[in-house]
């Protein structure tokens, strides 16, 4: 599903991500690790597609439509609500029955009910669940998932635990994260930068 | 079909953040009406009729600018540009779906500020507003080009204005040729070719500029 | 070779022996049509830089960019020179050419303006390669405007028209313009040695650290 050799990223005179090999087969779960500044994520943002390596060779078997990327932001407009930022999302990634699958998610990640409330209202961790609605919205084949449990609150971060065990194994991962021991079980690979 | 539809729900979108937000219309109304306002205090007794058009047109295109340099403000916060940027559809409709909004606000601010301007200073024949309209046009395609250009810069209040008003020229000057002309057509078709070139340069390069 | 240049470039004006007027005229048409082609060439890199994704365009982009302005300034002030000696004003709105090089040269200040102010890294270079190309769809579309503009702007009162060129004329202005056209690209050549040497430089400082 991906794979990496050298791939390196620099802005100018800046190198946010040294050489770095990587190997995901589909259906893998990968944590990648590293101290802050260490390039992690430099390599999600080259993994999800929106920056290009410098350097190296990098392989992402999905197109833009069967990428799922979760940003340090939660790239939703403030001033909408949760469900016309995911009917947006819905339409521009050309979901079929889209109204029916915002519902679920917004079900799922229990905010069914502040669903016509602006963004701009919702607590830290509403908005870092409607974040994952977003990245959940199509269905993707790859996830990329920045450090996806650091907004959450409790309740919020067990949502996310049964959603990551349901996907292990049926869709390919790629995360970062502060607490490599809360997804230990389901990685398949573990890459550590430097 | 799907590209006008992507481009129709962004230009929906950026209406409704706009309604709720009322942020930048309103402050364009107000700045274009003020501005007319300081034009008669600024012109001297002795210029003639047709001044009052050249500043009409500088009036237009600092409102333009108030508008253009909020015009991504809102793909700002939170950092859903990206979210955009990574959707399937193409990203210049992105760009074309932020013109046509941005184009919405720029003639609302006008459909006060002409009617007031015509009330202060002088008429505007039909040959006149049909350049306002093409000169319009040409603001919005290529400044929220620029605009998004400067997004990502220091200092991007002062940007814009440096990037866009060399390229505005032909437009005042098409603009003015269609209201004080007397082969005013001329300068419509001129505005035409101008929209025509530079729509395109804007639809066609926007992708460059959003992506890395 | 800059002393060869150097030397034609005072030996053709002194062959014409017509007058201050025309001698500026010799240089001046030169300068200008050596900035339209840095500017050409500029956006040409440009186009690569965006075709192909090859970063060594942008700096060949950005220096014959740079050459193109400091051309444009010299035609501007070349332009008042010439002025004043034929009309005795520093500056004229009627001269087409003039105005559209100052139309022209806030345009690329502006676009060095916009690369001082963003990060360097892809997005700086293909903004400004996207900015190089709206510069030469300008030139066009600005003339136009200009010649437009006659319309309602105060009728010229000086002849447009620089002196007609006879057969001997002719010959000066060509050797001026081939000594400009190769002083530019000296000088394109240097600042663009100079600037990869300053990366290449730096890349090998950061590799030893």
């Amino acid at each position: 599903m991906i794979r990496g050799r050298g791939v390196e990223k620099r802005y100018g005179r800046k190198r946010a991500l040294r050489g770095v090999d990587i190997a995901v087969p589909r259906g893998g779960f990968a944590v990648v690790t590293g101290a802050n500044g260490s390039g992690k994520t430099t390599l999600l943002r080259l993994l999800a597609g929106l920056a290009q390596p410098t350097r190296g060779d990098l392989l992402v078997d999905a197109d833009r439509s069967r990428i799922g990327y979760l940003a340090h932001e939660p790239l939703v407009y403030r001033e909408l609500t949760a469900v016309e930022n995911l009917e947006l999302y819905g339409r521009l990634y050309r979901i079929p029955e889209r109204r029916e699958r915002v519902g679920m998610l917004l079900e799922r990640f229990t905010l069914w009910d502040a669903r016509n409330e602006r963004v701009s209202t919702y607590s830290r961790g509403m908005t870092q669940r409607l974040a994952l609605c977003r990245t959940l919205l199509h269905d993707p084949d790859l996830l990329v998932l920045d450090e996806p449990f650091s907004a959450l609150d409790e309740d919020g971060a067990t949502l996310l635990d049964r959603e990551l065990e349901s996907l292990a194994g049926q869709r390919t991962v790629v995360l970062t994260t502060h607490d490599p021991d809360r997804v230990a079980r389901l990685q398949t690979a573990r890459l550590a930068l430097t | 079909m799907t590209y006008l539809a992507d481009v129709a729900a962004l230009t929906r979108k950026d209406l409704r953040v706009e309604l709720r937000g009322r942020d930048t219309l309103p402050a364009m109304l107000l700045f274009v009406l003020s501005t007319l306002v300081v034009f008669h205090f600024a012109i001297p007794d002795g210029a003639g009729d047709d001044a009052a058009y050249g500043l009409l047109w500088v009036a237009i295109v600092f409102t333009a600018l108030l508008g253009l340099a909020r015009a991504w403000v809102p793909e700002q916060e939170h950092g859903v540009l990206d979210g955009l940027v990574l959707a399937p559809c193409d990203r210049s409709a992105i760009w074309l779906g932020k013109s046509i909004a941005t184009l919405a606000f720029l003639l609302a601010a006008q459909a006060v500020a002409l009617p007031a301007f015509v009330l202060f200073f002088e008429p505007l024949d039909a040959t006149a507003l049909a350049g306002v309209l093409l000169a319009d046009i040409g603001i919005c395609a290529v400044g929220s080009l620029m605009s998004a250009m400067a997004a990502a810069a220091r200092a991007r209040e002062v940007l814009l204005p440096l990037l866009v008003l060399p390229l505005a020229i032909p437009l005042i000057v098409g603009g003015i040729g269609a209201a004080v002309s007397a082969d005013g057509e001329r300068f419509l078709l001129f505005l035409l070719l101008y929209d025509a070139v530079f729509a395109v340069l804007s639809w066609a390069s926007f992708e460059y500029v959003v992506t890395e | 070779m800059g002393l060869a240049i150097i030397l034609a470039l005072i030996v053709a004006p002194e062959d014409a022996d017509q007058g201050i007027s025309q001698r500026i005229f010799y240089i001046h048409v030169p300068i200008a049509l050596t900035a339209y082609f840095c500017f050409g060439l500029g956006a040409v890199k440009a186009l690569f830089l965006l075709w192909r994704g090859d970063e060594r365009y942008d700096l060949e982009s950005y220096v014959a960019i740079h050459q193109g302005t400091i051309f444009g300034a010299l035609t501007l002030i070349t332009g008042a020179i010439w002025a004043k000696a034929s009309w005795g004003v520093w500056w004229t709105w009627s001269s087409n050419q003039l105005v559209l090089f100052l139309v022209l040269f806030l345009f690329y200040c502006a676009y060095f303006m916009l690369r001082f102010s963003l990060e360097d890294g892809p997005r700086r270079a293909r903004s400004s390669a996207v900015y190089a190309l709206f510069g030469v769809a300008l030139i066009p579309v600005s003339f136009l405007a200009i010649r437009l503009a006659e319309d309602f702007i105060h009728p010229t009162v000086f002849t447009r028209e620089g002196p007609q060129m006879s057969g001997s004329m002719f010959a000066t202005f060509a050797i001026t313009w081939a000594a400009v056209t190769l002083l530019a690209y000296v000088l394109y050549r240097v600042e663009l040695a100079g600037k990869r040497l300053d990366a290449d430089l730096r890349e090998l400082r950061e590799a030893l650290q």
